[in-house]
């Protein structure tokens, strides 16, 4: 036998997952007193829970490896989408305050343009107009949502 | 008759021309993001979660009951006149109904799924009417082992009806209540996993987690795959249904109809099952197997009358147990919280004209449904032409004010992007993120029912077995479990569950 194969990439990846997770609540919960099973303590269920993820993902790792499992390849990631989806809703976050709805919402929608493939300047900044006219319609006008809607440096 | 009173009492609070305004806004919205592909019921209710702080806990239900059954209309008419599911419970509505458009009776498959779901709306109703005063009887009769033991069942049941591996569906309820764990422990008062961030001491806010997941994630998913729609619009002409056609959708419907107020009902379960068993059924009973995929009839008449039925029995484990069968119902639960209402038996007694008004008004919304359906479906097909590049950023939009909206601090919206990384990384694992979801609600509930169990019991898990009705249920969860595992019902399940 010359060790043992991942067959089942899909599966072992999901199944380490389970397990680190497990490790990391297992380990962390330490931290909190366990009690006894009649008067259970903040740790208690934790533990019981993490426990239960753990042997869950090895079972799951184990099926990935078993010689019988069917071979399936992790699927390919499209990271540049990811970060920009991703990016753009962070830097909402970080910019709705200096500079207020109206220029956050330009980013945002300017940044998360950019994912697509079929990204056009003049698609982005109409789609942008529009989006922020109707935003400010319905979110700020309409329903009086407490948004800072002009940078902070004009209040 | 006390089911006539008291759907009295609801139709008079669904009149209120207020809760009239919001069912016609709900069903509206709900057919459009029913039309719009990519967008789901899900995105949108968690969108609209913090708007409902503003409306009354009556009208703000209503409008969000509507946008679930709304979107089993929507979808359907996107099913049948361009191949395309806009909802995941119109996949099989897509085999029979985009046929027959081809064969120039898309107005008759148009005209047989809004027949076939209203009709079923109306029995559905009149089922969540009847059913509720009995359930909630016996819920009142549930001690903290019995919630414990049913929240279980739920629990495995929503992971056997979840798509890939049962095993990794129950790995991600399990890893939903340990995030549940996040925040203050109510009996000892004690922070855990908070790390000393204020604002985890409440909790993970799950609204985030279901943006990142179902709303930003989805949004990265849907840009991968990049081939086009091709639009073939044809004109929508006769929407009458010849009798020859009635005398094959009725029986259909009444099948569908039936299948699915029964499958609603049932934890896990919920529009999207009822359509694929319908669709299963009806191909079985019929006497011309072959006509199915070609435009049969009775393909679109089923699953359109089961899908509208399962999504709205599946109010009835929420209203009566408290216990959501489905993610939309766990997001349901938060629009409660928000109102301060807690889902569960006591609903009925303590807020009667909100819990019939809300049956009532499902009524209300199906015949707006209707009439919002039929006649302007030429226009919901025009919004198809609406290319996915500035649709997406509308979503990205709405999904962050929302966010923000939750608590009116940023932190929420950086949760969301958190779990907008992690929903991807599900995405690619093919983990199914509808139980984690419903781990992560139900969480809390569990953990306090079996703490209580086993203080009553002193510690004694056996009393989990002992008693009659939590042993049936955990019977009944351990059932599910070894049937699953059966290698034919494993193999039938991966079939039906493809998409």
């Amino acid at each position: 036998m010359k060790g043992l194969a991942i067959r089942n990439q899909r599966a072992f990846a999901s199944g380490a997952l389970f397990l680190v997770f497990a490790v990391f609540f297992f380990v962390t919960a330490l931290q909190y007193p366990a009690g006894t099973a009649a008067k259970m303590g903040p740790g208690y269920f934790p533990r019981l829970l993490a426990i239960v993820l753990a042997a869950i993902g090895l079972v799951v790792i184990l099926s990935a490896v078993k010689p019988t499992a069917g071979a399936q390849a992790l699927r390919q990631w499209d990271l540049k989408g990811l970060a920009w989806i991703t990016g753009a809703v962070v830097l909402f976050g970080a910019l709705l305050f200096p500079l207020g709805l109206v220029g956050a919402l330009f980013v945002l929608i300017m940044v998360s343009s950019k994912a697509s493939p079929e990204f056009t300047w003049t698609g982005a900044l109409t789609n942008a107009a529009v989006l922020i006219a109707l935003c400010l319609a319905v979110f700020v006008y309409g329903l009086g949502l407490p948004l800072p809607v002009w940078p902070s440096l004009l209040n | 008759m006390d089911l006539f009173h008291n759907l009295a009492i609801g139709f008079a609070t669904a009149a209120q021309p207020a809760n009239l305004l919001y069912a016609f806004f709900g069903c509206l919205l709900g057919t459009l993001i029913g039309v719009l592909p990519g967008l789901g019921p899900l995105a949108t209710i968690a969108m609209l979660l913090p708007i409902t702080y503003a409306l009354q806990p009556d009208a703000a239900l209503i409008m969000l009951a509507g946008i679930y059954y709304g979107a089993q209309y929507g979808g359907s008419t996107t099913a049948i006149v361009v191949n395309l599911p806009g909802e995941s419970s119109s996949v099989v509505t897509t085999i029979d109904g985009y046929q027959m458009a081809k064969q120039g009776r898309a107005g008759v498959a148009l005209a047989t799924a809004a027949i076939g779901s209203f009709f079923a709306g109306c029995v559905a109703t009149l089922a969540l009417a009847a059913l509720a005063g009995p359930l909630t009887a016996t819920a009142l009769l549930f001690g903290p082992k019995e919630f414990f033991a049913l929240m279980i069942l739920g629990l495995i049941l929503a992971s056997v009806l979840s798509s890939g591996p049962f095993i990794e569906g129950i790995g991600m309820v399990v890893l939903g209540m340990l995030l549940s764990l996040v925040g203050t422990d109510l009996n000892s008062g004690s922070q855990r996993f908070a790390f000393g961030i204020p604002q985890l001491f409440d909790g993970l806010d799950f609204v985030p987690l279901a943006m990142g997941i179902f709303g930003f994630a989805e949004i990265v998913k849907n840009l991968e795959q990049d081939d086009k729609l091709s639009l073939v619009t044809q004109k929508i002409t006769n929407l009458f249904p010849t009798r020859d056609d009635f005398r094959r959708m009725v029986p259909a419907m009444l099948r569908g109809t039936t299948l699915g107020t029964l499958l609603g009902v049932l934890p896990g379960g919920g529009a999207v099952l009822s359509s694929f068993a319908s669709y299963t059924l009806e191909k079985k009973l019929s006497r011309h197997p072959e006509q199915f995929g070609k435009g049969a009839i009775e393909g679109v008449a089923g699953p359109e009358s089961a899908n509208n039925a399962g999504a709205q029995t599946s109010f009835i484990p929420l209203l009566t147990l408290g216990v959501p069968s489905n993610v939309v119902m766990a997001l349901m639960v938060g629009a409660m919280n928000i109102h301060n209402i807690h889902p569960g038996p006591e609903v009925m007694t303590k807020n009667p004209t909100l819990f019939w008004g809300l049956i009532a008004s499902m009524w209300v919304g199906n015949l707006m449904l209707l009439i919002l359906n039929l006649p302007l479906v030429g226009l919901w097909v025009k919004l198809l032409t609406i290319p996915y590049r500035y649709l997406f950023p509308a979503i990205m939009v709405f999904c962050s004010i929302g966010v923000y909206s939750i608590n009116s601090g940023t932190f929420e919206v950086y949760e969301a992007a958190v779990f907008c990384v992690f929903g991807y990384v599900l995405i690619k694992l093919q983990l199914p993120a509808a139980p984690l979801l419903l781990g992560l609600v139900l969480g809390p509930a569990i953990e306090e029912n079996f703490r209580r169990a086993m203080v009553l019991s002193r510690g004694d898990a056996t009393v989990l077995l002992t008693s009659p009705l939590s042993a049936s249920l955990l019977a009944a969860a351990a059932i599910a479990v070894v049937l699953i595992m059966l290698p034919t019902i494993r193999a039938r399940r991966e079939e039906a569950l493809q998409e």
